[in-house]
C-alpha cells in the first residue's frame, strides 16, 4: 500500500508555520509527536486557534476531535489570546498559606477580571498556577515570565495598575 | 569516547582548577535568578575585569545551593564562603576582599544546622559544578559509574547492585529499585524503553526541578545505566513545561552529552547505544500516575488505564518500559560507583540512603534539603529548618501533596521513611514537606487539596471525577459554616468509596488529606459545623462573626 503523504500547504504565508513543520518534520510527523507540535505553535502564535489545530490534524493525519481533546486536557494549553502583559498568580501549597489567595484578591479586585480572564482592552490576562517550583520565595507571582519572591498584595497591584494605565 | 578520554577531560578540568586561585560560585538555579542571580553574577564578572584579576579568579553559574530564602547565593569555592542575599552593587567589596576576610554584612553562617545536619549524595554537585558544563561533571567523576558498568560489569550485576542497595523510588510510592529493573530485564520484547518522570506536579514539591537545573547529566548518567540493565536503547525525559530552565539546561547536557559519544552509539567503544528525548508535559497533574504519562508521551490525552499490565511489562507503545522518578535515577551513578552496600548503609532499615525534601511554608529556613532516611521531623523542621518564624506556633507539617497527609505535634520524634509516614497516614511523597503554624485552618488546607484533586481528575473514572466533586461541595459547606452532621459523615464515606474504588492513584489517595486532618484535627471540623466558627480565623464564617460582634 503507498500511504498519501503530502502534507498540507500552509495556512498562510506567515513564516512562523515553517518553525511548526520543522517540529513535526523532527518526529517523522508521526502522530505522538502532537503535543510537541501544540507547544510549538503555543510558543510562537501565544496560543492555539482553530486553524493551527487543523492543521496540526492534519499534518499529522490525527483526527481533529482527538487534536482538541489534547488540546483541551491539559492546562497549559489555551485556545484564546492572552493580554498584552500576564499576571501569573501561583496558588501551590506553600503561596496558599502564606497569602497568595489575597495577593489574588487584590488583583482581580482592580483588574475588574477573574483567573483565565483577559480585561476586555486586552492589557491584562490574569491566571492562577499549579506551583511553578519556587515555593522557597513563596507567595510568588511571574509577571510577564519573570518570577517575583515574596510578593504582597500592594506590590501586585502597585503593578499592575502601572500595566493597565500604560 | 574511550575511558582514556573521559579521565583525559577529568585531569584538564581539575588542572585549570588549580590554577585559579578563586571561584565566586553564583546559584543559577531558578529560585535565585528570580531574585536576579543573573545580574549579580555579571556584575562579579565585570569587577574581576576592572580589578585586572581575570587571570586568577572566575565566575561561574553552579546549581542549587539550597537556601532559597537567603538568595541569590554567593559561594568562594576554595574557602567555602558563602554570601547570601546579594546584590549586583556588593559585587566590587566581594572581589575586593578575595583572599582576605570575607564581607562580614554579606556572610551566611554556614555552620547552622540547615548545613552541617544534612547529607548529600544526590545533591553532592548542587550548587559545586557549573550544571551547563559537561566537563565539569566529568571532573566529579561524572560517567564513571556508567564507564563501569559498561565495562566491568554484565547486566544481571547492575540490576543486583541496585537491588543491594536498597533504593526504594523517590517518586513517592517506594517500590523497590532492583525489583522494578529485574522485571523489565526479564520481560520479553524486541524494544524496550527508559522513561524519567520528571512531572513534578505536587503543588510544594520543586526538588526534581532543582536536580534538573544543577545535576542534569547525572539524570542522564543514571537513565543510561538503567538502559544497559533492561536492555533499552532509546530514553524519554518528561519534564513539566512550568520549567523552562530545568527544559533547557537538560536539552544542552543532552547536546553535550551526544557530542562526546557519552549518548548516542556503542557508547565506551561497547555494543551499547542510547538516545535520550525530552518531552514536555502540559500540565496536567495526573501525568505523574505511569500509565498516564505514558499515554502522554505517545502524545494524547494523559488518562491512566487499569494495571497489570503494569508499564515493566507493556509500558510505551505496548513495550516493556521502565520508569522510574528523576530523584530515584540521580542516585543510580553514586550506587554503581560506590557499590550498592554503600548506599544500603546510609538510612533505616526499610528506607536506604538519602532522600531529597523541598521545605517550604511556615519555617524559618525555607529551601530543598537532602538528609538521611530516619531523621526525625522534628530535627527537619526545628534544627535544619530553624522553626517557625515570628514566634508562632507548631500546628502541622504536610507531606506527600495533595496525595498526602498532614502530620500533628505528637509525630515530630518520628522516624521519616515511607512506612512511619504511611503509618500516621500520610506518605512520603516525592518530597515537598510543607509546614504550617496556627494560622493554618485545617479544614481550609483539605479543602485546598480536594480543589486541587478534583479539578485535575482525568475524569475517566467516576469514583474520583464525581466523588472528589462531592467532597470538595462537602469541605465548602463546612468551611461556610452550614454543614451538618449528617454532612461529615457523608464526607467520611465517601472518603472509603473513593478510596477503594478509583481507577489509578489520584483518587486512590486523593481522601488522604481530609482523612488525615478528620483523625487529627477533628476537634477544627466541629468548631466549623457545631459553633460556626473557625478557629483559625480563616475561614470566611469567622471573619464575618468579628464583623457583626
Amino acid at each position: 500500500m503507498v500511504m498519501n503523504l503530502t502534507k498540507p500547504a500552509m495556512p498562510s504565508d506567515d513564516k512562523r508555520w515553517k518553525i511548526v513543520n520543522a517540529t513535526m518534520r523532527r518526529h517523522g510527523h508521526s502522530q505522538h509527536s502532537l503535543i510537541e507540535a501544540l507547544h510549538t505553535v503555543q510558543e510562537i502564535f501565544g496560543y492555539l486557534d482553530e486553524t493551527a489545530l487543523k492543521f496540526v490534524a492534519k499534518s499529522l493525519r490525527v483526527p481533529l476531535s482527538k487534536v482538541y481533546g489534547v488540546a483541551t486536557f491539559y492546562n497549559f494549553f489555551t485556545l484564546k489570546p492572552q493580554g498584552e502583559h500576564t499576571c501569573v498568580v501561583c496558588m501551590g501549597t506553600a503561596c496558599y498559606i502564606k497569602g497568595a489567595p489575597q495577593i489574588l484578591e487584590a488583583i482581580e479586585h482592580i483588574a475588574k477580571i477573574k483567573p483565565g480572564e483577559t480585561t476586555p482592552d486586552r492589557k491584562l490576562s490574569v491566571i492562577s498556577a499549579r506551583c511553578f517550583g519556587s515555593c522557597g520565595l513563596a507567595p510568588a507571582v511571574v509577571f510577564d515570565g519573570e518570577v517575583a519572591a515574596k510578593v504582597t498584595p500592594a506590590a501586585a497591584t502597585e503593578k499592575i495598575r502601572r500595566w493597565m494605565n500604560s | 569516547m574511550t575511558p582514556e578520554e573521559l579521565h583525559k577531560i577529568a585531569e584538564t578540568e581539575l588542572e585549570a582548577k588549580q590554577q585559579t586561585q578563586h571561584t565566586l560560585c553564583v546559584c543559577m538555579a531558578a529560585g535565585c535568578v528570580s531574585t536576579h542571580s543573573d545580574k549579580v553574577k555579571e556584575s562579579l564578572a565585570q569587577q574581576i575585569e576592572k580589578h585586572g584579576l581575570k587571570e586568577t579568579c572566575k565566575v561561574k553559574g553552579v546549581g542549587c545551593m539550597g537556601l532559597c530564602m537567603a538568595g541569590p547565593l554567593v559561594a568562594v569555592e576554595q574557602t567555602g564562603a558563602l554570601y547570601q542575599m546579594v546584590a549586583p552593587q556588593d559585587a566590587e567589596e566581594i572581589v575586593k576582599n578575595l583572599g582576605k576576610q570575607p564581607v562580614k554584612r554579606l556572610v551566611c553562617d554556614t555552620t547552622q544546622p540547615f548545613f552541617t545536619r544534612q547529607k548529600k549524595i544526590v545533591l553532592e554537585n548542587s550548587g559545586v559544578v557549573d550544571s551547563e558544563r559537561i566537563e565539569e561533571y566529568i571532573a566529579a567523576k561524572g560517567y564513571e559509574g556508567l564507564l563501569e558498568a559498561l565495562t566491568s560489569m554484565n547486566q544481571a550485576e547492575v540490576v543486583e547492585q541496585v537491588s543491594k542497595s536498597g533504593l526504594r523510588g523517590r517518586g513517592g510510592a517506594g517500590f523497590p529499585t532492583g525489583l522494578k529493573w529485574g522485571t523489565v530485564a526479564k520481560a520479553r520484547g524486541e524494544r524496550k524503553f527508559v522513561i524519567c518522570n520528571g512531572d513534578e506536579g505536587d503543588p510544594g514539591a520543586f526538588m526534581d526541578r532543582s536536580v534538573l537545573e544543577s545535576d542534569p547529566h547525572r539524570v542522564l548518567e543514571g537513565m543510561a545505566i538503567g538502559g544497559y540493565a533492561v536492555g533499552a536503547s532509546q530514553g524519554y525525559i518528561y519534564v513539566r513545561a512550568e520549567y523552562p530552565l530545568a527544559v533547557k539546561r537538560l536539552k544542552d547536557a543532552i547536546k553535550q552529552a551526544e557530542r562526546l559519544g557519552l549518548l548516542g552509539h556503542n557508547i565506551f567503544g561497547t555494543t551499547f547505544s542510547f538516545n535520550i528525548e525530552v518531552r514536555l508535559g502540559a500540565g496536567a497533574f495526573v501525568c505523574g500516575e505511569e500509565t498516564a504519562l505514558i499515554a502522554s508521551v505517545e502524545g494524547k490525552r494523559g488518562q491512566p488505564r487499569p494495571r497489570p499490565p503494569f508499564p515493566a511489562e507493556r509500558g510505551l507503545w505496548d513495550c516493556p518500559t521502565l520508569i522510574n522518578n528523576v530523584e530515584t535515577f540521580a542516585n543510580i551513578p553514586p550506587i554503581i560507583r560506590n557499590g550498592g552496600e554503600w548506599f544500603a548503609g546510609i538510612g533505616t532499615e526499610k528506607g536506604k540512603g538519602t532522600k531529597v525534601f523541598a521545605l517550604a511554608g511556615a519555617v524559618k529556613n525555607t529551601g530543598l534539603i537532602e538528609v538521611p532516611m530516619g531523621i526525625s521531623l522534628r530535627e527537619i523542621i526545628f534544627e535544619i529548618g530553624g522553626g517557625i518564624p515570628d514566634g508562632k506556633k507548631f500546628k502541622a507539617v504536610q507531606t506527600g501533596g495533595p496525595s498526602g497527609g498532614c502530620i500533628p505535634e505528637q509525630f515530630l520524634d518520628m522516624q521519616v521513611d515511607y512506612d512511619s509516614l504511611a503509618k500516621v497516614g500520610s506518605i512520603m511523597g516525592s518530597g515537598g514537606m510543607i509546614v504550617m503554624d496556627e494560622t493554618s485552618c485545617m479544614v481550609d488546607v483539605a479543602k485546598f487539596f480536594m480543589e486541587f484533586c478534583m479539578t485535575e481528575s482525568c475524569g475517566k473514572c467516576v469514583p474520583c471525577r464525581v466523588g472528589t466533586k462531592q467532597m470538595h461541595e462537602l469541605l465548602s459547606k463546612i468551611t461556610d459554616g452550614t454543614a451538618t452532621d449528617e454532612n461529615l459523615a457523608m464526607l467520611e464515606e465517601l472518603c472509603d468509596v473513593v478510596k477503594n474504588t478509583s481507577l489509578c492513584g489520584l483518587g486512590m489517595t486523593a481522601p488522604n488529606p481530609v482523612v488525615s486532618t478528620l483523625r487529627y484535627f477533628r476537634d477544627e471540623y466541629m468548631a466549623h459545623i457545631h459553633d460556626h466558627r473557625c478557629p483559625a480565623g480563616v475561614c470566611k464564617i469567622g471573619k464575618e462573626q468579628l464583623a457583626t460582634v
